[in-house]
């Protein structure tokens, strides 16, 4: 299935870019973060992170559907 | 206008002021975030926000209808900046109005607090060194 994912911050920084459309054969949320994380080489555990499906907050055990968009979401700092 | 909302541009203070009032209303409490000139020790020169803000916009207006249900207040609203700004520069803007005063500051005090927490935004800070870089404080 195929899915866009959206990168933030130092996400975007570390990726090189702040989205990119993937066909995909995991089928969990925390799957592709971890794919994503050796990919890229980001800093977080998924712990630290906020995730979301189509633009509503999500938990890491939610499962993928195609043509879902994904955001990664690192630890806040607005204010 | 949306209850909480992004602004690319200078906050203008005196409209949102302004859509606070209401004739049940005796008390408004406001909330003014500066772009200060240190964090954590560094000198700072300026910094960018930037938002996720088809979601941002979606919890910041739960935060506000929360309040409004936490609390005894007639309005509230919210207004944070996006982009690049400058040492001084209102970067958010919390107003609560309500009918004492009470209310109106432990509503703004919460609602703040909650945008903080909760909204995703991100500040990355230009240093005087010219070093920068993205603050993602430990939750």
């Amino acid at each position: 299935m195929r899915v866009r994912v959206l990168y933030f911050a130092s996400l975007r920084d570390a990726a090189g870019r702040d989205e990119e459309t993937l066909e995909v054969t995991v089928t969990s949320l925390a799957q592709l973060y971890d794919d994503a994380r050796e990919r890229y080489g980001f800093a977080f555990p998924r712990e630290r992170l906020r995730v979301a499906i189509d633009g509503a907050f999500s938990n890491w055990d939610a499962a993928l559907r195609d043509g879902a968009e994904i955001a990664f979401m690192p630890p806040v700092s607005g204010g | 206008m949306k209850s909480f909302s992004f602004s690319e541009h200078a906050i203008d203070t005196v409209v949102l002021r302004a859509a606070l009032s209401d004739p049940h209303a005796g008390a408004c409490a406001v909330f003014e975030g500066w772009v200060r000139d240190h964090n954590d020790g560094r000198p700072v020169h300026g910094l960018r926000y930037e938002a996720y803000v088809e979601l941002a916009e979606a919890e910041g207006a739960r935060i506000l209808d929360e309040a409004r249900t936490r609390f005894d207040i007639v309005k509230a609203c919210a207004v944070h900046r996006t982009g690049d700004l400058g040492l001084g520069e209102l970067a958010v803007w919390v107003g609560v109005s309500a009918a004492h005063r009470d209310a109106a500051f432990a509503a703004c005090r919460w609602i703040i607090d909650e945008v903080k927490a909760r909204v995703p935004i991100w500040k990355h800070e230009r240093y005087a060194d010219g070093a920068a870089g993205w603050l993602h404080p430990d939750a």
